[in-house]
């Protein structure tokens, strides 16, 4: 950026500053530059941008005001829960305000009878469940980041966790939100029923990005704690193998609560950070949760377990009490930093792929670490297909993030030639909008434009993510036929920080 | 059995061509559904435009385009000991999957096993602009892109045709048994809502005739150890009295055509009105059908979305009474307006069932 074009950034930023400290506390208008370093990206930290400025508003009559006064202004407004996205989702506008809902935190009724909780966005999505849980009830979807995550921003993503395949994403409990459209107009979308009249516009908004409006309070679903989980830990040794006894569960007409692959690498990482009792020698690793009343449970269990051993599991192991059970899922759910300590750093990817396709596309994923000399472990929701893996660099080492970025988009393409997609839970936000042209063809791109226009006629609710122009996919198109197979040619993006 | 999109496609090219008004036929089974047609539309009919494209047992998904009666799917999942988990009602054996997808229409186990929104995981549709169009896909998770795939349901195929369709699909439960209990309106609501908060495999409640009706489905054990704690008489031919209330084949259906049927969807836990006609309370209390009197008109529709909004949700004038007027609870302003535009940004010659959700759309 030029001299004179920051230079009019920080003249406009303290005139629209004082505009905003008129009607919010003015220390939560913040406009000094180490007080805005935070902001500056969202959990996937190879993506960032300084705000011109960032605010916390506490009441929706706030928000509203700022959306005016953004729109009015034709200033970027980019909304911001925890920041934990991985996909740049929250990463600012430098020229745009990000609107942080973080003061809206408050549970603002549940409803133990309906079975339902409103709450406000802020609300962390842990933080549901454990109100709920004095009713016997508790929220559904539970990413790993739940403890710091945001109910607003799983709108946003569509989050899931490792309980979809059976309880759904947030799109299946969710029954209605109060939004904010770009020009501060207020909408009520869904009820307290569970379907509405007319176009499903909930469905439309879950997963929008912050491209479509700002959620300001919304209205979950509660699901009863079921009487008893237990889970069952395998071993194979091949990932085919393992692939196969995932069909077979469902085969049998068992929908686990949660069932979980690993491959030989993360099952290392994990198992030296966990502790978690896991066979460091087996190629693949399942973890399979049965949970509801008792009866069924152990009916399913023992299922499970002979179907283990019939496919010719190398070990199995099942929970027989809360603490073994808390152990077993440990080591997956501290995957992601157990990976961070074998390596300086990780790229995690995020495609959902046909399960019967598995074994093809663990193959072609060996065969490309070799080639690009970078090292992938792999967890995976196999239940659901959604596929995360891990790819090892090091940051430090010239041009390896940008050979980690092309393994990586390499992988999303593979996901989606074998009938998958690039993202299953995580979001496109700036990250993977290089990879969209690879899933939507030019007319389904324009689709999606006109959509973002009904909300958001000219775009200045977070411009740049989730969806290209046309014009950056033509781009995108004469970069890619003069790429050169792995020459660490990746394309630049916009906002890509440089690590000094 | 076959692929005639492309004619679908080309009979929309010429009807943009000539801004001549189409009216989507699937089956035809729902057209009591929705406001009258306007007249001068031309029909598109998905009849032909049938047959499974895949299925895979083991993934749990089913692909099939949108003119495919949904008896097919059922008889085809039927051989895998799996089911279309949203218990769609069959009003007719021509009842297609488009239809029912466009009319977001599920049966009795909709609050334990989802609607057919919760369970579509990608679409084919053809947009005003006579674009052939593919979003969401054949996996369970997918957030690249807007939801345009779920945001059909409910639409009554305003926004575009839809072409072919995937969906989740779920093993049937192993074992199912209904229990009855003797109750009024309000306890039965009561009884209902406290079940559900448990944590036993209930998959069906609804209320008729100062009877509550319970099911339980999922694995034997679990099914008949909740059944001995819950009580109630077991209730014979069960697996019929739920496939007529899911297709609106019990008696309380059966009124005369002019006598309006009123669906109500709201809060589980909403007080019931006192209203003269009958009740029928379905989905553990969050869909309750309402039989009026003959000669219901606007005024009455008013107060009928007056309750609704009181009980938290909405009302639509599900069959019969005056469909010249509007059926669906009206919208605010506001609504209206983002409805109009959506419209537009899949439709903008408005080629597609004109007024028929809506006469403003
Ligand atoms: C260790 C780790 C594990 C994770 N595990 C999972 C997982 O298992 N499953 C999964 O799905 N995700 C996972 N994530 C990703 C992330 O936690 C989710 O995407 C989460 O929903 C983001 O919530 P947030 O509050 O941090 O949102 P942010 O990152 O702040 O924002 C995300 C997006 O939502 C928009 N947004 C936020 N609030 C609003 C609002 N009120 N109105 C409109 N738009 C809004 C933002 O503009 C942005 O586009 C993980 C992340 C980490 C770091």
């Amino acid at each position: 950026m030029s001299q004179a074009e920051t230079t009019g950034i920080k003249r406009n930023r303290q005139a629209l500053a004082e505009r905003f400290r008129a009607f919010i506390d003015p220390e939560y208008v913040i406009s000094d530059d180490e007080t805005l370093k935070p902001y500056e990206c969202d959990g996937l930290s190879v993506y960032c941008e300084m705000p011109m400025l960032v605010v916390l508003p506490e009441t929706v009559e706030q928000v509203q005001k700022v959306l005016q006064i953004c729109h009015a202004e034709g200033v970027p407004v980019v909304a911001r829960g925890a920041g934990t996205g991985l996909c740049a989702g929250a990463m600012p506008h430098p020229e745009g305000v990000v609107l942080s809902l973080a003061k809206f935190n408050r549970i603002l009724e549940i409803d133990p009878l309906a079975r339902a909780a409103r709450v406000q966005p802020g609300v962390r999505n842990l933080a549901i469940s454990e109100a709920a849980n004095a009713h016997g009830l508790y929220y559904g979807p539970d990413p790993s980041s739940q403890i710091a995550c945001t109910i607003g921003g799983n709108v946003a993503e569509n989050s899931g966790g490792v309980h979809c395949l059976k309880y759904g994403l947030t799109v299946h409990n969710l029954l209605g939100v109060e939004l904010l459209t770009v020009e501060g107009e207020r909408l009520s979308i869904g009820s307290e029923g569970l379907d509405n009249c007319g176009a499903d516009l909930l469905a439309l908004l879950t997963g929008s990005e912050g491209l479509l409006g700002i959620v300001t309070e919304i209205r979950v679903k509660l699901l009863p704690t079921p009487e008893v989980a237990q889970v069952v830990m395998a071993g194979f040794d091949s990932v085919q193998t393992a692939g196969d006894a995932v069909g077979s569960i469902i085969a049998e007409g068992i929908i686990p609560g949660g069932l979980e692959m690993m491959d030989s690498h993360a099952i290392v990482a994990a198992e030296a950070y966990a502790k978690a009792g896991y066979p460091v020698d087996a190629q693949a690793l399942l973890l399979c949760e049965v949970d509801g009343t008792e009866e069924e449970v152990h009916e399913h269990i023992d299922a499970v377990e002979a179907l283990f051993r019939r496919l010719g599991a190398t070990s199995v192991r099942t929970s027989h009490s809360e603490e073994e059970r808390a152990r077993l899922w440990k080591g997956r759910k501290s995957a992601f930093p157990a990976v961070g300590r074998i390596s300086p750093d990780y790229y995690c990817m995020d495609g959902t792929i046909p399960r019967s396709q598995l074994a093809h596309v663990l193959t072609e994923m060996d065969r490309m670490s070799q080639a690009y000399g970078l090292r992938v472990a792999n967890v995976f929701h196999a239940g659901d297909g959604n596929l995360h893996p891990l790819i090892l660099f090091d940051a430090n080492r010239p041009g390896e993030l940008e050979r980690t970025e092309e393994f990586g988009a390499k992988i999303l393409e593979l996901c989606v030639e074998v009938g998958g997609c690039i993202t299953g839970e995580h979001g496109v936000g700036v990250e993977k909008i290089r990879q969209m042209p690879k899933q939507f063809n030019e007319q389904e791109l324009a689709q999606f434009h006109r959509i973002k226009a009904v909300f958001d006629p000219d775009a200045t609710l977070n411009p740049g993510k989730g969806v290209p122009t046309l014009r950056q996919c033509q781009e995108y198109r004469s970069l890619d036929m003069n790429i050169e197979p792995n020459a660490g040619a990746a394309a630049q993006h916009n906002g890509r920080c440089s690590h000094e | 059995m076959s692929d005639i999109s492309s004619q679908l496609q080309e009979q929309i090219l010429t009807a943009a061509a000539e801004k001549q008004p189409l009216q989507i036929v699937g089956g035809g089974t729902k057209a009591f559904m929705g406001r009258q047609i306007e007249p001068g539309q031309e029909i598109l009919s998905l009849a032909g435009h049938s047959g499974i494209v895949s299925y895979h047992p083991v993934e749990l998904v089913l692909t099939a385009r949108a003119g495919t009666p949904l008896i097919e799917l059922e008889a085809a999942l039927n051989e895998h000991n799996q089911m279309l988990s949203f218990e769609p009602p069959v009003f007719g054996e021509t009842a297609t999957l488009g239809g029912t997808l466009a009319c977001n229409l599920s049966g009795p186990g909709r609050p334990w096993w989802g609607s057919v929104r919760d369970q579509v995981l990608g679409i084919k549709m053809i947009n005003g602009l006579g674009e052939h169009l593919r979003f969401g896909g054949q996996v369970m998770k997918n957030v690249a892109g807007y939801d345009v795939s779920r945001l059909q349901a409910g639409a009554l195929g305003t926004l575009g045709v839809l072409t072919e369709v995937s969906l989740k699909v779920l093993p049937k439960p192993s074992d199912s048994r209904t229990l009855v209990f003797e109750a009024g309106a309000d306890e039965a609501l009561s009884i209902m809502n406290r079940r559900a908060a448990e944590p036993k495999p209930l998959s069906g409640a609804c209320w008729l005739d100062g009877k509550l009706y319970l099911r339980l489905s999922g694995a034997h054990s679990a099914v008949a150890s909740t059944a001995g704690y819950w009580g109630g008489k077991p209730l014979e031919y069960a697996e019929d009295f739920w496939q007529q209330l899911r297709d609106q084949q019990l008696p309380f259906f059966n009124a005369a055509s002019e006598q309006p049927l009123w669906r109500f969807s709201v809060n589980p836990t909403a007080r019931i009105p006192r209203l003269d006609g009958r009740w029928l309370i379905d989905w553990g209390g969050a869909q309750r059908w309402y039989l009026g009197q003959e000669g219901q008109g606007p005024a009455d529709k008013a107060e009928m979305e007056r309750l609704a909004a009181a009980a938290g949700g909405q009302v639509s004038l599900f069959r019969g009474g005056d469909r010249s007027a509007e059926v669906m609870h009206s919208q605010p302003e506001a609504m209206q307006r983002l409805q109009q535009r959506l419209k537009q940004a899949f439709d903008p010659d408005g080629l597609f069932n004109r007024g028929r959700l809506y006469s403003w759309m």
